[in-house]
């Protein structure tokens, strides 16, 4: 799978898991999910969740973190890191 | 040591807070809770009597004649403190007689009460679930269960706010773990909503879960006899964990419980920190308590009362042009969307007399500021009345009557 599907997939996933029913907020590669109070980190742990299993990989602890998780951009980068 | 870079690193900190426009400041008040109270705000200033729009004092019984007297009396005949956790020498007949009254109340089987329902929510997790196990919440559960939940082993899991389909698929995609709780707050105490409770009993049984209900904002006031959301939603005794707190309605002291399953809650018993390791409600406050549930058992007036209130103060900004989260829970949120906005019309109603208070990201999600307003029984028509004028007023300064949220947010933004 090349960067391009990857990040679609983890944005549909993003759109589906956290937009509620009405909110119409444009998400981006580059939309801060975090920071941009778009996604909690209590809510992240299903992220993480989705990530391990879509692309059959662990991310420890400490490296899912809050700026890890950010955007789809950088999701994407951390995934990478762990499938190679 | 506290260097004075020490220090400086903490005044930076500080800063930020107050730049970011979120730091905190206490009112005092010089009297006892009731609809009116003397603040004085900014500290140092002559006080200022105001009507109290922004208490969880739902049932007036705060400083309710019979309650204080009862309060009195324990303290005579049971002393001042204990001086011990409950298992050491820190029980009292009177705790679990009071016990017995909040099961019997709840419609559970027992009752195990904490220093407060943050410290119940914070132990309960941990002592009755496992790394075996997943806890599924919904998203804007209050941040007393987060804490709990992120103190406890189970894995998490959260859904989207009363969205019941994606709770649904959540427990599918759980039915691996050895026990699933789906966890909610019975009435949501930022947008006055309720869980839909006979919905998520009905999954639970479906996909075989239990279900856990934080009920702060219910006990006492919801339902036709004031037991809560469950029995609003016709599921009295379908709830496996309820915690609560004697902090709001009860009372309004302090203190708090889990009650439920007898098994469930012998293990908080033998488990829960907050219990083990922290005294319990002291004999004045449980005194006071045994007074609350012995009136509300008795009639449901003031919770009728509180009713009428309700319906009486929604209609009253609805007609005025407020733009509000629609519900039936005494808590009245006045959406603005707009953080300042909702600080700037919440100073303004000080002004005239009116206590409510402005909030805004991150206690509310980003756009979402608001003013919220909560209703008692200790409110008269004329409070209310007064009220409604002081809102009309500065509502028509801004330019908020009669808009929605998209225009609110096309004149001052998100
Ligand atoms: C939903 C909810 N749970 C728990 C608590 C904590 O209650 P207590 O004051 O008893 O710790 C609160 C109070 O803010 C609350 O709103």
């Amino acid at each position: 799978m090349d960067d391009k599907e990857m990040k679609k997939m983890v944005l549909d996933y993003v759109k589906r898991e956290y937009l509620e029913e009405g909110d119409d907020r444009e998400i981006t590669e580059s939309t801060p999910l975090i920071s941009g109070g778009i996604v909690d980190s209590f809510s992240m742990v299903s992220l993480k969740r989705f990530l391990e299993k879509k692309f059959s990989i662990a991310i420890p602890d400490a490296d899912a973190s809050p700026e890890a998780f950010d955007t789809v951009n950088s999701i994407v980068a951390l995934v990478n890191r762990f499938i190679k | 040591m506290f260097s004075d870079k020490c220090r400086q690193s903490y005044i930076n900190e500080l800063n930020g807070i107050k730049q970011q426009g979120i730091f905190k400041q206490e009112r005092f008040i010089h009297a006892p809770q009731g609809a009116e109270i003397e603040v004085e705000f900014p500290a140092g200033a002559s006080t200022k009597k105001v009507i109290n729009m922004c208490a969880n004092n739902y049932l007036g019984l705060s400083s309710h004649p019979e309650v204080v007297k009862a309060a009195h009396e324990g303290l005579d005949v049971r002393g001042y403190g204990m001086s011990s956790v409950r298992f050491i020498c820190g029980t009292q007949d009177i705790h679990r007689q009071l016990e017995n009254k909040l099961t019997e109340f709840l419609g559970t089987e027992d009752t195990l009460l904490f220093p407060s329902c943050m410290d119940a929510n914070a132990g309960v997790f941990e002592a009755v679930l496992t790394d075996q196990d997943v806890m599924i919440a919904d998203r804007l559960v209050h941040a007393s269960i987060v804490d709990g939940m992120r103190l406890c082993k189970a894995a998490q899991d959260t859904y989207k706010h009363s969205d019941m389909e994606h709770l649904e698929a959540k427990l599918q995609e759980h039915q691996d773990k050895r026990n699933r709780m789906i966890i909610t707050d019975g009435v949501f105490s930022m947008d006055g909503d309720l869980a839909k409770l006979d919905k998520i009993v009905e999954l639970a049984e479906k996909y075989d879960a239990m279900v856990f209900v934080d009920e702060s904002h219910a006990s006492g006031f919801i339902g036709k006899t004031g037991r809560g959301t469950h029995e609003h939603c016709g599921v009295l005794g379908h709830i496996d964990i309820i915690t609560t707190t004697l902090g709001k309605a009860l009372g309004g002291a302090s203190g708090g419980c889990v009650s439920g399953r007898r098994e469930l809650v012998e293990l908080c018993r033998q488990r829960a920190r907050p219990y083990l390791f922290s005294n319990t409600v002291a004999p004045v406050i449980v005194y006071g308590a045994l007074k609350v549930m012995d009136l509300i058992s008795k009639t449901t007036e003031r919770r009728d009362k509180l009713e009428q209130n309700t319906i009486y103060w929604r209609k009253l900004l609805k007609d005025a042009g407020f733009d509000i989260k629609e519900g039936e829970s005494p808590i009245v949120p006045v959406m603005l969307y707009n953080a300042k906005l909702a600080q700037d019309i919440a100073t303004d109603l000080y002004a005239e007399g009116i206590y409510a208070i402005g909030f805004f990201f991150p206690v509310v999600p980003k756009g979402q500021a608001r003013i919220r307003t909560q209703l008692s029984a200790a409110h008269e028509k004329h409070h209310l009345d007064k009220a409604i004028e002081a809102f009309t007023k500065v509502g028509k300064k801004y330019n908020v009557l009669g808009k929605g949220k998209k225009e609110i947010i096309e004149m001052y933004g998100m």
